[in-house]
């Protein structure tokens, strides 16, 4: 069975807010639900499919469900972190092709900026086997990430100055996005002079960490057919993990080597075909993998891949997270793989900014990273097309 | 001495041999007796062949860092304890673990640097496998 053609993303939403105080996470679920649904031009009673992650509070889906008052046949929580809502789209797009559900709701909300979570940690790890053998040596997420770009500019090359091509290629595009929390353009210089918070990752390295959330409305080809909005379809997809393997773990790649391939072959496509694309940017070191693994160049390749600013919509080769994606917009939840599909469909409906719209953007790549460099990850990949591709 | 903070981890029926021989400054990994792997970190199956039939066998505690990090900056128990190195070890046995390299300047670790384990001594008889450069 293949998902090629028979899913479509309707409805989107972004909640403008970056610090959420007086809002509960039911209440975010319910406002972001209710932006993609009306993008869309749908209702809550059209949805029959609900699905969340481990953001949703209480019993997951089921405790939002009631809370927003669905009558869903078909209810997903799978949980793989950033990565979780690019899944959900996979899911929903192979229940639509069963022919079990017409509408699937998927969102995402998060309040670590004002809720006082500890910065980038929301898993939780208590009685998973694993815990005394990894948290007694003060691994914070920003030192697994750090470890795996160690290890790449070791065995590669690659140098602080390429990564920070990827925070500044995002700051240019921030600059255009009024809701973003950091629009200020940033330099080469800026990145390397920030402090570091574990070497080789500076802080201008790591993505921001804001409250808000996302939502996406999936649906079939009839129910595309009867909407007035512009839909875009799902082409192919990827799901995958990678883990610590009992202590072999290379960390020098991601599950993106599974799903790039996976989305690819199921859209009958090639890198080069893509015309703008979502990277999750948890941190720059996540970017320069990503690409290496989801075949945009070879492996080891990727910090020479986004110099010279490679990732800039309007001029470079390959534009990337044009609302100025994790590292300068919007991380909500400490969760990115929402906001990559929603810029994703913003691109390919042209209803980016001007100012980083890519021309006839025919097809967008989105990819996620959840969990860890690391230890352990979801990937995800989606390729998405304009209806006539 | 590394004065690095710990707390109260929990110990299972899984890891207690682990913990017990590491009290004795003893490293200690399971070997699958059926396909030879030798698995970081301690569980009870064989992930490599779903084989139960594990023993416990002692590391050389040698190895070198496979990567490492310096962090300088992070909240938590850590907070006032940066700057200090996190380290994927590569055993001589093969399994690569997660822990710290100290006693040394956080400066001067680097990939491919020999080390060796040490333990240090908590309360109520646990100790903690970190490493240090090989002599």
């Amino acid at each position: 069975m293949t998902i090629r053609g028979i899913a479509h993303i309707a409805g989107i939403f972004e909640h403008p807010g970056r610090e959420l105080p007086n809002l509960t996470l039911a209440q975010i679920h319910a406002e972001v639900a209710e932006g993609a649904l009306k993008d869309a031009g749908l209702t809550f009673g059209d949805v029959d499919a609900y699905y969340s992650a481990g953001d949703a509070p209480g019993f997951g889906a089921l405790s939002m469900a009631d809370y927003l008052g669905l009558d869903c046949i078909n209810i997903d929580d799978t949980e793989t972190g950033g990565s979780s809502y690019l899944v959900h789209v996979q899911h929903a797009a192979q229940a639509i092709a069963a022919g079990h559900i017409h509408v699937a709701l998927i969102t995402l909300a998060g309040n670590p900026r004002t809720g006082g979570a500890s910065p980038g940690g929301s898993a939780n790890v208590s009685g998973a086997p694993e815990q005394s053998f990894e948290s007694l040596f003060g691994l914070a997420v920003p030192a697994g990430y750090a470890l795996a770009a160690k290890r790449h500019m070791y065995e590669f090359g690659t140098t602080s100055e390429q990564l920070a091509e990827i925070k500044v290629a995002a700051s240019n595009h921030a600059q255009h996005n009024p809701e973003a929390f950091l629009r200020d353009v940033v330099t080469i210089e800026e990145v390397l002079e920030s402090p570091l918070i574990s070497d080789p990752l500076h802080r201008l390295d790591c993505c921001v960490i804001t409250d808000g959330g996302g939502a996406l409305v999936v649906v079939s080809t009839e129910v595309a057919r009867s909407l007035n909005r512009e839909t875009v379809k799902v082409l192919g997809s990827g799901t995958a993990i990678k883990h610590s393997d009992a202590g072999r773990i290379d960390l020098t790649y991601t599950g993106a080597v599974k799903t790039g391939k996976a989305a690819f072959e199921e859209a009958s496509l090639d890198p080069k075909d893509v015309d703008y694309v979502s990277i999750y940017d948890s941190f720059t070191i996540t970017v320069l993998i990503s690409l290496e693994d989801l075949g945009f160049c070879p492996k080891g390749h990727g910090g020479r891949f986004v110099s010279e600013g490679a990732l800039c919509a309007k001029t470079g080769r390959l534009p990337f997270n044009t609302d100025g994606g994790g590292l300068c917009n919007n991380h909500p939840g400490n969760r990115g793989g929402m906001t990559k599909v929603i810029e994703a469909v913003r691109q390919l409906r042209g209803e980016a900014h001007p100012k980083v719209q890519v021309e006839n953007c025919g097809v967008a790549l989105a990819h996620g990273t959840g969990g860890s460099l690391a230890l352990r990850m979801g990937s995800a990949t989606l390729l998405l097309g304009r209806e006539e591709v | 001495m590394t004065f690095l903070p710990v707390w109260e981890f929990p110990i299972n029926q899984e890891s207690k041999q682990f913990w017990d021989a590491a009290a004795q400054n003893v490293l200690l990994l399971p070997r699958c007796s059926d396909c030879g792997f030798t698995i970081f970190y301690p569980r009870s199956i064989c992930p490599e062949c779903r084989s139960r039939n594990l023993s416990w066998i002692q590391m050389s505690g040698k190895g070198e860092v496979y990567s490492y990090t310096v962090t300088r900056r992070t909240s938590g128990r850590f907070r006032s304890h940066v700057p200090f190195v996190i380290a994927y070890v590569q055993l001589d046995e093969g399994p690569r673990m997660l822990t710290n390299v100290v006693d040394c300047d956080p400066n001067n670790v680097s990939i491919g640097m020999r080390v060796e384990v040490m333990f240090e001594s908590q309360d109520e008889g646990k100790a903690i496998p970190r490493f240090k450069p090989s002599q």
